[in-house]
């Protein structure tokens, strides 16, 4: 807003509204605060990052200063050979990615079938979800690591990637969308002959990308995080996650801050990334699962 | 157009299936298997004898199941209300601001939250740390110039684990908020300003009751998340005196994994199960009133 043009009465009364007429301090003062209180928020992170780059000798020192007067990577390189965090890496990512392959196939088609067709039993489902909802996943921990034992599933991949393909939320956000994609479309693909599973695939899904792809970062996000399952499933160093080899071993580390901290980059890198590039996806993503629409 | 009533059941089977056999065999198999294993004096692994209800009996009666209750809800209480206003305060902030500098301030305030649990605490641990921790130095100021362990020191522990449990999660919050708070219409703010209204009485009359959906949403969210609290607690208290801040799922997690006590884990994860259906049935019956409106 220029400083000549004469502000006409409409234009004062939408400034002040927003709050930010041009003599508005107050606003300018929040404003600053709020920038202060973000970097703040965002400090902790920041200081972990620095941390992991500065020679242990700095860390020690007492001095905590905001910048590293010297950056190295000895931290990176002495978890990378003294750890198996290179595999804890491999069992992260591929659990991860299968984990969210499969809750994203089979909650899709469930909700299509739900959403679209007629059947005996759509009640039970119903049930079934809405019982999952509420019943806590750490109640069943007890269950699931009998249940992972008996099948000798204790320290494999499929051990960890089981107990968590239950994401009964993915199943609702699809069978909303689906319930809102007009009948003509698919009343026209039937007229064609197209059996169901070509008109979930060819028109549905492909409708729906964007809540398949916030569905699956959100999913995928959740499923690299997750710490008391993979804890309990995987016992032995070859077989953990990243989440919680790093909180395990401690030993040969000499002083463990910069290493502990490296450590802790490298295991929040993958999830920070998907969130900065899907930011838009992943607010989109956590405001249908609990219900808002944003 | 007569549709083949057959192939259509035969097609809901085949997409109902995977789902089916997932839930059923990890959800309801393993639920019933609680349901059973609580009433015997079972090992972790293995077979026990019936017992009927003397599980139940014993661990309410179990002096750390109380510790373990009371400690849970210690931490709700700490979390829950401060979180959920801290991050409508923080909302309302960040919701004045526009374009680039609303997006970056909003980053910094939820990037914490997409991070596994375990690189929030190895990131606070090395904070509050007692040799070379950051805080130590505003610690000392109230200790005498002495550092202090803040998870050390039990009547320290869950205000500590409270704050970076809040630290962590208020992104969460503060997105509901905002999408709430985008939804009431601006035309009701600008009537309000006309009748020259400030701003914290706009807030009282306008916002305040028109976020209330939103804020009782974020409450039992927050409820319900914080009575399933594990990890944080957990990670926190590895090396100090556990049982003086166990939380519930701890406390199962130490009978079935440290005591092999089967049968009583079982109980106890009932116990805890019990509870969150309850709270859960309240919140499906707020969120189905919203829906309704």
């Amino acid at each position: 807003m220029s400083a000549e043009a004469i502000p006409n009465r409409d234009a004062m009364v939408a400034a002040r509204s927003r709050g930010d007429g041009p003599i508005d301090m107050i606003g300018l003062v929040l404003t600053v605060i709020t920038i202060l209180v973000a970097l703040g928020s965002f400090f902790p992170i920041y200081w972990a990052v620095i941390t992991s780059i500065k020679p242990d000798g700095e860390v020690i020192s007492g001095s905590n200063s905001l910048i590293p007067n010297r950056v190295v990577f000895d931290s990176y390189i002495h978890i990378w050979n003294n750890t198996n965090i290179g595999i804890w890496y491999i069992n992260s990512m591929v659990t991860s990615l299968i984990i969210t392959a499969l809750v994203i196939v089979s909650s899709a088609g469930c909700a299509y079938a739900l959403s679209q067709l007629d059947f005996p039993g759509r009640r039970v489902i119903y049930v079934l979800i809405l019982a999952c909802f509420m019943v806590p996943m750490q109640a069943l921990i007890v269950n699931h690591f009998v249940l992972m034992a008996q099948f000798k599933l204790l320290n494999t991949w499929a051990g960890i990637i089981l107990p968590q393909l239950i994401v009964p939320v993915v199943i609702i956000v699809y069978k909303q969308f689906f319930d809102s994609v007009p009948k003509e479309f698919r009343e026209a693909a039937q007229m064609d002959s197209a059996g169901h599973l070509k008109i979930l695939f060819r028109i549905y899904l492909p409708m729906n990308w964007g809540v398949t792809a916030s569905l699956a970062i959100i999913t995928f996000i959740g499923a690299w995080n997750s710490f008391l399952w993979p804890f309990l499933a995987a016992t032995g160093e070859a077989t953990m996650t990243v989440p919680v080899g790093i909180t395990q071993v401690k030993d040969a580390y000499g002083i463990v801050y910069g290493k502990l901290m490296a450590s802790a980059v490298v295991a929040g890198l993958p999830v920070a990334v998907v969130y900065l590039i899907f930011q838009r996806r992943v607010t989109q993503a956590i405001m249908l699962s609990a219900g808002v629409k944003g | 157009m007569l549709r083949d009533k057959r192939q259509e059941y035969l097609v809901a089977l085949m997409l109902v299936g995977p789902f089916v056999l997932i839930y059923g065999a990890l959800f309801v198999w393993p639920t019933i298997q609680m349901a059973m294993l609580s009433f015997t004096k079972a090992p972790l692994i293995g077979t026990g004898d019936w017992v009927g209800w003397d599980n139940y009996v014993k661990i309410l009666s179990h002096k750390l199941f109380h510790q373990a209750f009371w400690n849970t809800a210690y931490f709700v209480l700490l979390t829950v209300i401060p979180n959920t206003l801290i991050s409508l305060v923080i909302a309302l902030a960040v919701n004045r601001l526009k374009g680039p500098v609303q997006g970056f301030v909003l980053a910094c305030f939820f990037l914490p939250y997409i991070l596994p649990v375990s690189v929030v605490f190895l990131t606070w641990n090395w904070i509050i740390d007692v040799q070379y921790g950051l805080v130590q130095g505003f610690v000392a100021l109230f200790n005498g110039g002495k550092p202090i362990s803040l998870t050390r020191t039990i009547p320290l522990f869950m205000p500590t684990v409270a704050f970076v449990t809040i630290w962590w999660t208020m992104g969460f919050n503060i997105l509901l908020f905002i999408a709430g708070l985008r939804n009431i219409s601006p035309e009701i703010y600008e009537a309000a300003s006309l009748d020259s209204a400030g701003r914290w009485r706009q807030f009282q009359r306008i916002t305040w009751p028109l976020i209330w959906p939103v804020t009782a949403l974020v409450l039992t969210i927050q409820l319900i998340a914080q009575l399933k609290i594990f990890d944080q607690v957990y990670l926190f208290s590895i090396g100090g005196r556990q049982d003086a801040t166990i939380t519930l799922v701890q406390y199962v997690y130490k009978l079935a994994f440290q005591q092999n006590k089967g049968g009583e884990a079982a109980t106890a994860a009932m116990l805890l199960f019990g509870m969150i259906i309850i709270l859960s049935v309240l919140q499906y019956q707020l969120l189905r009133a919203r829906g309704e409106k």
